[in-house]
């Protein structure tokens, strides 16, 4: 992992669908090059895939996404990460994270309604082993994902030529 | 009635940046490369932190000297990055911008009959800065043959017994040149021997794309003779907030900060307590814009090459500087054509003085996305040719 590793990663971490040729000329790399050190990214797992951040409020498809804190009682020799994984395999669970704090893990749940979520949560989560309690918080409005706000900025004016 | 309006101020020429602007204003769907200052947005903590100092009722005078919260997170501000050594307390001046520290600077150091020599091309004030300051000014040529360095051999050929000054500005608006350490000790000779005042502007310090800026004054003993000026407005995206330094030895400071207090009294409040949070917490955005720089710099300096027009690959600050010389056209004319026929809008070289003519200034701090339709217009506009 060199400098040029780190200048494609963090230019495919802001717009990962730029064309080798285009990574190329911003890169001063050959398409060659930048095609060679992507595959080899991918293969070490550091790049995990390609997503799209869409605003959803926009579709307005009604979909409801929430937070879920739980806490957790640790395995012996396995601390979270068993039950973490189990959690993971979910396909509602969008995000999880083991934090500090009051609780133990966070989860990023999507659901096409609220009854979606909620039978998730009752059905899937709750009842598993070792969660000792949830809470669940509705996401009731983003203004910001992934370092992209939501919201209209105006652009700044610039004087259309200065010196 | 009489001309009230000075010999001084009628012997100063207009910019020369004026027609094109009352062009672009009548003009839609211009994309323009002619804006000298960077595209972002000043990165928000920054503003936060200037909005609720005046939520607080912080809107006095400051000392004359700048708050000295900010001179002294600059001091060592300073030293960390360039190892250049100013004292907070005694030779650091808070300006109103470069653009007043070069003139406080040239007004302390000049007198009637004397000679300060420009390199250039160079920025557009520092000619009219040195006649109304009573100085002569004396352009000496930097060319592309030296990839816009300032060459020693050219330098040596304008000095006289009259020279004073010379002002250079390295990361160079509008080539994107530098000067190395090797280059600037070279010049550093010249400087000593002729006994000359070196004022060094280095705003675009931070946007260097190769190795780190080397600041002038700590180059063999200039520093005693180094008035060094800097600002915030290119690094922090800060142009509209009007903050700048001017660093020297004290007896130099003490003449430059008697022309400020008289004529300014002191930079905003509000600019500088977003400086002293740009200092503070910035670090990441600001590196973050300069990596964006380097990244349309590589991709449009190679477009501009690959459409033909020849360009060196600038070292720094914003600006592609390409010659369009093989187009049979002058600067003037490709801008103003360029304009009219492909809205696109750049500087002629020639505005920025000597070795400025048959080069066009264009500014990369544009999105990468009007990068490339400025390149697909003006490649159509060459094929017209």
């Amino acid at each position: 992992m060199d400098e040029k590793d780190l200048e494609l990663l963090r230019i495919l971490e802001e717009n990962s669908r730029l064309s080798a040729e285009e990574l190329a000329t911003l890169t001063s790399l050959s398409s060659c090059e930048v095609e060679k050190r992507v595959l080899a990214l991918e293969a070490e797992q550091v790049i995990k895939g390609y997503s799209t951040v869409i605003n959803w409020e926009r579709v307005g498809n009604g979909e409801v996404s929430a937070i879920i804190e739980l806490k957790v009682s640790p395995e012996r020799n396995y601390g979270y990460d068993r039950i973490a994984e189990r959690l993971s395999r979910f396909k509602q669970v969008k995000t999880l994270r083991l934090m500090t704090g009051t609780y133990d893990l966070q989860l990023l749940v999507t659901g096409k309604n609220m009854q979606d979520v909620s039978r998730f949560v009752s059905e899937h989560v709750a009842p598993m082993d070792r969660i000792r309690e949830t809470a669940t918080h509705i996401i009731m409005k983003s203004y910001k994902e992934n370092g992209n706000t939501l919201f209209e900025l105006k652009e700044p004016e610039r004087l259309p030529i200065s010196p | 009635m009489r001309n009230f309006v000075s010999r001084r101020a009628e012997e100063i020429p207009p910019s020369g940046i004026r027609k094109y602007f009352d062009l672009i204003l009548t003009m839609e769907d211009v994309i323009t490369l002619g804006v000298g200052e960077p595209d972002f947005r000043t990165p928000w903590n920054i503003c936060e932190s200037s909005i609720y100092s005046i939520e607080q009722g912080t809107t006095s005078y400051t000392s004359n000297k700048g708050l000295q919260s900010l001179r002294e997170a600059l001091s060592r501000d300073l030293e960390q990055r360039y190892s250049l050594r100013y004292s907070a307390d005694s030779e650091m001046i808070i300006t109103t911008g470069v653009s007043e520290g070069l003139d406080i600077a040239l007004r302390a150091v000049t007198d009637p009959g004397d000679e300060v020599l420009i390199a250039q091309p160079s920025y557009v004030s520092y000619a009219p800065c040195v006649t109304l300051a009573g100085g002569s000014p004396v352009p000496v040529r930097c060319t592309e043959k030296d990839r816009f360095r300032l060459n020693p051999d050219l330098l040596a050929e304008k000095i006289t017994s009259r020279s004073k000054a010379l002002i250079i500005n390295f990361p160079n608006n509008p080539t994107g040149g530098i000067m190395g350490k090797g280059d600037l000790k070279a010049i550093a000779d010249l400087v000593i021997d002729h006994d000359l005042l070196l004022i060094s502007d280095e705003v675009y310090a931070e946007l260097t794309y190769e190795g780190r800026h080397c600041a002038a004054a700590t180059v063999s003993d200039l520093w005693e003779r180094t008035i060094t000026l800097n600002g915030f407005s290119k690094a922090y995206a800060m142009t509209g907030w009007r903050v700048g330094y001017l660093c020297a030895p004290q007896k130099l400071l003490d003449a430059a900060l008697k022309i400020h207090q008289y004529v300014m009294l002191c930079a905003p409040v509000m600019g500088q307590v977003g400086a002293v949070e740009a200092l503070r917490s910035a670090e990441d955005e600001k590196n973050g814009m300069v990596s964006e720089y380097r990244l349309r710099r590589n991709m449009f300096v190679a477009g501009l090459n690959r459409i033909g027009l020849s360009c060196h690959m600038p070292e720094g600050a914003f600006y592609a500087f390409p010659s369009v010389k093989e187009t049979g056209l002058s600067d003037v004319e490709f801008a103003e054509r360029l304009l009219k026929e492909q809205h696109v809008a750049v500087v002629p070289g020639s505005v920025f003085g000597a070795g400025g003519e048959d080069h066009i200034r264009c500014a990369y701090a544009v999105s990468r996305k009007d990068l490339g339709t400025a390149l697909t217009r003006m490649e159509a506009f060459l094929k017209t040719l």
